[in-house]
């Protein structure tokens, strides 16, 4: 791969604009040496495969070999009305729904608790943190342990405080809000650093004076700290909201999708298709409408994200 | 290029490295009684299904399901770390997790800053384009290109190989970018002393500008090392071969053949979780600011 990615392009390099006697050229060749070996794994690797999805998308082609026939847009039409993938593309809707709010609300509460602690800050964020640079596998092996009826830790703590049982992975209703806890306990920690860091940039004295002027404890969170540390919080939510759209391992590896299907999040749908049903066409045009959906979803919000910025900069200018 | 990590889109940066994770902060009044009284609450939440886990490791294999739940056993044994240190799959785990991010971490930071340096330093034809389209792979959901990645990687004969594993990960457009920030944010004096004495853009890049990129080195290779090691979608796709499985997929496969038997469940899980957990209490300030400024770019 790198051998064959030196070779710089003497087409470009000789077609330079003469700048100096010979640096110009020395320069151009130079800058495609060293960006090429990099751009050539990124094109083979990321844009290949979008544009693979493209085309694949409109045939019928297998896994399994088989001769590969011209489908037209026919992939497209049977995803229109094929009712499991829409499904699934609420699953991730929904997982998205539901974890962005506990995943923004509860890193901010904890942050802005540990901001004002005066020592020992790092014992906190060590152990907020500390799930977040484990395997999913590990996550997944934790809480499928803590979630097991009977013998479990939690349920086992609901009947000893009287409660029923709750069926945490087995049942429809609560399968989904199983995975959304575990995830929380397991990503938090990134989003709590984030608000800790936005916290700790927000200038003391704006409290100090708020302080002399008598302002209670909770009245400078709500006009000092909320509106300064807006900018964060947007930038979580947008992080988060797209971070929560690519679900899949943590809901494969701990539900399988289930049950009944009933969590199937569309990335687990794709790969179904593609891996156990060997349909790389319609896996194709799945995967490039989910990536079409994903990829206008990240502009908007940070489209969104920006102009929030660049508005919020003019007022305190 | 993905972790639940974790892989986060790209937005220009809001703040300045040193302000993440800081050690050194203002100081807001002490918290009260009540503060701290809810913080430990929480933390100690948050330590319990670590602390299951251990407890449940440590337990005779027919106690773990006993009930009412029990912290404690009739004693304390490693039966269970016997039994899956004798398997001796974590080894090879081990092994295969430590291989594949070392490389893929090794080149991102050499083939990334390389990139970097160029978009950053050096003036050539088609550099906007080129970054243009480096840049907008930010926002491609590594995720949803995994069928016709695999097939790719079909057609190249690479399927259950160490290089499938390794280079699309390699592929990654965050590093470049926190490369690049930091490239542009030094001063351009210091490279025309080397320029007057003649010395070739790879060898300013070699020795001028990657021994100062050091903190945006540490920062990449960071990040890049622990979302590698913690990569579970891809090395699950393109791998069938139990002896290429890494820490993640092999711990996915854990159930199949231990089942109930949740003291070794457990010890496994403790075991796939201690290598980047030793790591993080060693160095806990500089992985937090690495995953956390990257993340942030990324």
């Amino acid at each position: 791969m790198t051998a064959s990615s030196q070779q710089t392009r003497p087409d470009v390099a000789v077609d330079v604009r003469r700048r100096g006697p010979r640096r110009g050229d020395d320069r151009e060749r130079a800058g495609w040496t060293l960006a090429t070996p990099f751009f050539v794994l990124y094109f083979l690797f990321l844009l290949w495969p979008v544009l693979a999805a493209a085309w694949k998308s409109l045939f019928s082609d297998s896994l399994a070999g088989g001769n590969s026939k011209w489908r037209g847009l026919g992939n497209y039409g049977e995803l229109i009305g094929d009712s499991d993938f829409w499904a699934a593309m609420w699953h991730t809707a929904f997982f998205t729904l539901l974890s962005t709010p506990p995943l923004i609300i509860i890193p901010l509460a904890l942050a802005l608790l540990v901001n004002r602690v005066a020592k020992g800050q790092w014992l906190f964020r060590l152990a907020f943190f500390a799930p977040y640079v484990l395997p999913v596998s590990v996550i997944v092996l934790v809480w499928n342990w803590l979630y097991q009826p009977g013998f479990g830790l939690i349920n086992g703590y609901l009947t000893k405080l009287g409660f029923a049982e709750v069926n945490w992975l087995g049942a429809e209703g609560t399968a989904m809000v199983s995975v959304v806890i575990a995830t929380v306990w397991w990503t938090l920690g990134f989003n709590f650093v984030l608000f800790l860091a936005g916290l700790q940039e927000i200038p003391r004295e704006l409290y100090d004076a708020a302080k002399t002027d008598g302002a209670k404890a909770w009245q400078q969170i709500r006009y000092i700290t909320l509106p300064l540390l807006m900018p964060t919080t947007v930038l979580v939510i947008v992080l988060q909201v797209i971070a929560s759209l690519k679900v899949f391992d943590q809901i494969y590896l701990l539900l399988q999708g289930g049950p009944n299907f009933s969590t199937r999040p569309a990335i687990q749908y794709i790969y179904e298709n593609g891996f156990t049903q060997y349909r790389v066409g319609y896996a194709s045009a799945l995967s490039f409408v989910f990536f079409l959906l994903i990829v206008a979803i990240s502009v908007l919000l940070f489209a969104g994200l920006r102009r929030l910025q660049t508005r919020t900069g003019e007022e305190t200018a | 290029v993905s972790v639940q990590a974790q892989d986060r889109l790209g937005v220009p940066a809001v703040r300045s490295d040193t302000a993440v994770a800081s050690g050194r902060r203002r100081r807001l009044r002490p918290g009260g009684v009540l503060v701290i009284a809810i913080l430990v609450i929480a933390a100690i939440l948050w330590l319990v299904p670590f602390a299951w886990a251990i407890a449940t490791s440590l337990k005779p294999d027919a106690e773990t399901t006993e009930t009412p739940v029990s912290w404690t056993a009739s004693k304390i044994t490693f039966d269970a770390y016997d039994s899956i240190l004798g398997r001796g799959d974590i080894f090879r785990w081990y092994f295969n997790s430590a291989l594949v991010s070392v490389v893929v971490t090794a080149l991102t930071v050499l083939l990334a800053s390389m990139a970097a340096f160029a978009f950053s330093r050096v003036a050539f034809r088609g550099k906007g384009t080129l970054f243009f389209f480096v840049a907008a792979g930010l926002i491609v959901p590594f995720q949803a290109l995994i069928v016709p990645l695999f097939e790719e990687m079909d057609t190249f004969g690479l399927v259950d190989t160490y290089w499938a594993i390794i280079l699309p990960q390699v592929a990654s457009p965050i590093a470049v970018l926190v490369f690049k920030r930091f490239f542009d944010g030094i001063p351009r004096e210091l490279e025309e002393s080397a320029l007057v004495d003649g010395a070739s853009t790879w060898r300013i890049y070699w020795q001028i500008w990657m021994p100062l990129a050091r903190p945006a080195t540490a920062a990449v290779a960071i990040f890049t090392f622990v979302v590698t090691w913690n990569n579970f979608i891809w090395p699950f796709v393109v791998t069938t071969a139990r002896s290429l499985q890494t820490i993640p997929v092999g711990l996915s496969t854990v159930n199949s053949f231990y089942g109930a038997q949740y003291a070794q469940v457990m010890a496994l899980a403790i075991m796939g979780a201690l290598p980047l957990l030793i790591a993080f209490l060693l160095f806990q300030r500089q992985i937090v600011q690495g995953i956390s400024n990257t993340g942030l770019k990324g």
